[in-house]
């Protein structure tokens, strides 16, 4: 009997390059992407900073991972969300978040999909897990 | 829904951020420094008291005790290492790190 596929959330509510969580996150969602599970991630809270675009990370010394975020979609992870109280109450728009990949028919680019947080909440009660970063 | 909050309130959003994100039914277990928000009579009361128009509330002891916290926000419930572990059972969990 085949087994049910393992819905699995990722929340992030923590701004990056400040301590480590962000990166070692999205190191753990590109590893359980080999996996079959549904992946879903939400940036909420602080974490909306970590999908700002235009992040230069050079004079820190550090790679950055904002290039990464823009495989998630050939990852097969394209359920990305991000809080919109979140992201409106620190001043940013849909236009400043980074591109998770592009579609294959239009080759328009995909952004995570801006969501109200009564929708993350009902999104969290389907989960088999939630893992937080 | 179980909520596990271990962040001071007078510190960090966590309570707060957590808040946002409940639903009617959901469980709030406040933990290691999360239960100085249990504290009766402090800026976070009335945050805790709306949150409990919706949600159970529990507090675990051992913390309470460690941090001399005896008086509570009326309607949080007390709750120990194995009421811990049994509410762990019965729900999904996120933990607001």
């Amino acid at each position: 009997m085949a087994e049910e596929v393992k819905k699995i959330m990722f929340t992030v509510r923590k701004p990056p390059h400040g301590s480590i969580y962000v990166y070692e996150g999205l190191e753990v969602k590109l590893i359980m992407a080999a996996y079959d599970a549904d992946i879903s991630v939400v940036f909420m809270d602080d974490g909306v900073f970590a999908v700002k675009r235009g992040q230069d990370t050079k004079e820190l010394g550090i790679k950055g991972f904002e290039a990464t975020y823009g495989a998630l979609v050939d990852y097969e992870i394209q359920k990305v969300f991000v809080d919109r109280q979140s992201m409106e109450s620190r001043g940013m728009t849909e236009e400043d978040l980074v591109i998770i990949g592009e579609d294959e028919d239009t080759e328009e680019p995909i952004r995570p999909q801006v969501v109200d947080a009564s929708e993350i909440a009902a999104m969290m009660a389907e989960q088999h897990n939630i893992l937080s970063f | 829904m179980l909520h596990t909050v271990n962040k001071s309130p007078f510190q960090n959003n966590a309570l707060t951020d957590c808040s946002r994100y409940v639903q009617a039914g959901d469980v709030v277990l406040l933990l290691e420094d999360g239960v100085f928000a249990a504290q009766a009579g402090t800026t976070q009361s009335a945050l805790l008291e709306k949150m409990m128009e919706q949600v159970t509330i529990y507090a675990l002891s051992a913390d309470l005790k460690a941090r001399a916290i005896k008086a509570l926000v009326a309607g949080v419930q007390v709750t120990d290492y194995a009421g811990f572990v049994e509410l762990v059972e019965q729900h999904k969990i996120h933990s607001w790190l």
